[in-house]
């Protein structure tokens, strides 16, 4: 019978099928960082459990780092903040405990988990990845079965090596023709939002599929992929094509010589049957997505940067109105406004859907030469891991940024979550690279409006929203050529 | 994990849709290591008028007087009336250890957000999915009564209203199984530790590439 890529990937690691419709699903890969996973390993302590497979593990920390060089510079006895101090700690302690590998902090190869790990190819195609932390989707770019789990689904699965499951449905997202210059994988993320709701895809297993896919690199999927939580769905997919192999060959821990090529033959095959049949199924015409710009309080509130902000009178019905009424009460903003007329004070250029190597390369293009809006507070640019970071100032981005008047910082999830001391103020507004703009996100009354880099540059210059198009030379992807 | 049978409870609001799991728990209160002490801190945007931290003696705190959870009427309150998608964002299972040190056994809505629903789950809290129309007219009733109590029986899945009325709703029947019993999914899952080990046999004999030890 014909399948589709979940299919295909959920039969592959399938351990045992219930009656009651659950199933045991073996785990590949299990990603660790320093929030999720200190209640998991105090329940496996007092269990008295161990690990079931505990080369399965890898852990980074991220979410709680100092992005700040100078107080990472002496390690991290040396972190100003004690309570996030400890947690790390913990990490740390947690990891020798139980002989767990860990990426330290002052690795050169420490950064944001989801940026990491495919990175080291600590996530290959074919596998099942998991990671108490719900962006996790992002591996699916990869054509890997991966998504977030909880606290206690972590415990779980250090000590059984599995996670019981139902599966869920398919969905087909179909982006048809090719994306115009300026357009990434993070518009397309958004308009896919914005058109099934941030609980169009509960319950969804979502495949993207379509030319314009099959053109975006691994970097512009992983993007994409990371946003499928923003629209309900656990998990997003792509299929294994030439460019999943380009990007994996070589990794530190891909397999080589004749093991690649038996993983390469596995790997061809996973991709959705051409008969396969969906639950749910939306095309959209790439050709016809603008860059998108996020004016509420949930990724669904979004617009093309050439619209406007909704109007109360438009809205279908009570619940939508008072949330519309709530969120522009949030954000600061008035009904029917355009969203060129919004005025960023900050701007963050990172996190785990937009901080690897060819995002900043897309805002540098943008930012070379300029500098930022004098009404720009605030503007961080945050490396996702280590090795982005060095290969940035290898290719001399840093400098264009720190010439445009942005600080250029050490890698983490920093005003993505604003765990850590980098965060808005309450009434900021901030042009963020990120994927949630939930009240709070980034900082108690911070206002974040979700945009690509080279969007978020071009607000950067500009002190307001613009087409991206029009403030690059050429636009940000031609830009680079 | 606490076993849920029946629960006669006070009900208390929150009159919005799309609740994140970063507006029940914030971040800055993720950097604890412990499993317990999150009800103080659960919506602590919105309870509080001033902003939290971590180690703050939260009785000391000025509350939001115009949020609900801070009526007087609603204190002792153990179900939650929601709006649709609650739960999404973040997979912090914090958000379901406030909402169960807080007090909270059941949550009601249109429709929940997977990963919450599944963490609520594994902390002793139902999470019962109703039409739309029923969730209204529960509201209704809420706002109408001061003091409204519904009995909620996992064993028949039915809510009792104050007028006597039963309302059936579903549930996965592998996990009222666990809340009914209180069983822990880890022992439960090691019951097929055999079938666990013969597959990790098959899976390295085809897949071998990923059994390699990470060395780094
Ligand atoms: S960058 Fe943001 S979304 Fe990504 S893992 Fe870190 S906190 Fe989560």
């Amino acid at each position: 019978m014909a399948q589709t890529l979940y299919d295909k990937l959920w039969d592959a690691h399938l351990v045992e099928q219930r009656e009651d419709g659950t199933a045991l699903i073996y785990i590949d890969r299990h990603l660790l960082h320093e929030v999720t996973s200190p209640q998991a390993f105090e329940g496996l302590t007092l269990a008295q459990r161990g690990l079931w497979r505990r080369s399965a593990n890898l852990a980074v920390p991220d979410h709680n780092v100092s992005t700040l060089a100078s107080e990472r510079a002496d390690g991290l006895a040396a972190l100003p903040d004690a309570v996030s101090r400890l947690q790390l700690q913990t990490l740390d302690d947690n990891c020798a405990a139980f002989n767990v590998v860990e990426i330290p902090l002052d690795d050169i190869r420490q950064g944001i988990v989801h940026v990491m790990g495919p990175e080291q190819g600590a996530v290959l195609p074919g596998m099942t990845v998991v990671c108490g932390d719900s962006h996790t989707s992002t591996h699916g770019a990869a054509g890997a079965l991966a998504h977030g789990i909880g606290t206690s689904e972590v415990e779980h699965v250090l000590a059984t090596q599995c996670l019981i499951q139902r599966k869920m449905k398919n969905f087909r997202v179909e982006v048809t023709g090719q994306l115009a210059p300026g357009v990434t994988g993070k518009d397309i993320a958004l308009a896919v939002i914005g058109r099934i709701g941030t609980a169009g895809g509960t319950g969804y297993a979502l495949e993207f599929m379509g030319s314009a896919i099959r053109s975006l690199t691994m970097e512009g999927r992983m993007t994409l992929c990371n946003m499928a939580i923003e629209a309900g769905a656990r998990c997003g997919l792509v299929a294994v094509d030439d460019v999943t192999l380009d990007y994996f060959r070589g990794k530190p821990l891909a397999p080589e010589g004749e093991q690649w090529e038996a993983a390469e033959q596995w790997w061809r095959t996973l991709r959705s049957d051409e008969e396969a049949v969906f639950d749910s199924t939306i095309v959209l015409d790439g050709n016809e997505i603008a860059p998108h710009v996020t004016w509420g309080t949930s990724p669904e509130m979004v617009a093309s940067v050439h619209g406007e902000v909704p109007r109360l009178a438009d809205m279908p019905d009570e619940t939508a109105k008072q949330g519309l009424a709530r969120a522009l009460d949030y954000m600061g903003l008035t009904e029917g406004m355009p969203i060129q007329d919004i005025r960023p004070d900050a701007v963050f250029i990172g996190s785990c859907t937009n901080s690897r190597i060819e995002d900043l390369r897309d805002a540098a293009a943008v930012l070379n030469g300029k500098r930022i809006a004098p009404s720009v507070r605030k503007a961080l640019v945050v490396p996702g891991s280590g090795l982005v970071k060095a290969q940035a100032e290898l290719e001399g981005l840093d400098k264009i940024f720190l010439d445009a008047g942005m600080e250029w910082r050490e890698p983490g999830c920093s005003m993505c979550l604003a765990m850590n001391a980098d965060r808005l103020l309450p009434g900021e507004r901030c042009a963020s690279t990120s994927n949630r703009n939930f009240e709070g996100r980034q900082g108690s009354g911070g206002r974040t409006h979700l945009v690509s880099p080279a969007m978020a540059a071009a607000a950067a210059i500009a002190g307001h929203f613009v087409p991206v198009a029009a403030s690059a030379d050429g636009g940000g992807e031609e830009a680079l050529a | 994990m606490r076993a849920f049978t029946r629960l006669d409870g006070l009900v208390a609001p929150m009159d919005r849709a799309n609740v994140d799991t970063d507006l029940m728990v914030p971040k800055q209160f993720l950097k604890s290591i412990k499993r317990s002490g999150f009800g103080p801190n659960l919506f602590d945007d919105l309870r509080y008028l001033d902003e939290g931290e971590p180690g703050m003696d939260h009785t000391q705190r000025p509350l939001n007087p115009d949020f609900p959870l801070n009526f007087e009427r609603y204190h002792g309150a153990s179900i939650l009336l929601t709006r649709e998608n609650f739960g999404c964002g973040s997979s912090r299972e914090h958000a379901a250890w406030a909402m169960e040190d807080f007090g909270f056994r059941c949550v009601i809505a249109p429709s929940f957000a997977d990963i919450f629903c599944s963490n609520a789950l594994k902390n002793g809290i139902l999470p019962i999915a109703l039409a739309a129309d029923q969730v209204e007219a529960l509201f209704t009733l809420l706002y109408a009564n001061e003091g409204l109590r519904l009995t909620v029986d996992l064993a028949s899945c039915s809510i009792q209203l104050p007028d006597g009325a039963l309302w059936s709703f579903s549930v996965d029947a592998f996990r009222r199984d666990c809340l009914l019993k209180g069983l822990d999914d880890i022992g439960l899952t090691l019951q097929s530790a055999e079938a666990i080990r013969q597959f990790e046999q098959q899976h390295e004999a085809r897949f071998p590439w990923l059994f390699r030890d990470i060395t780094l």
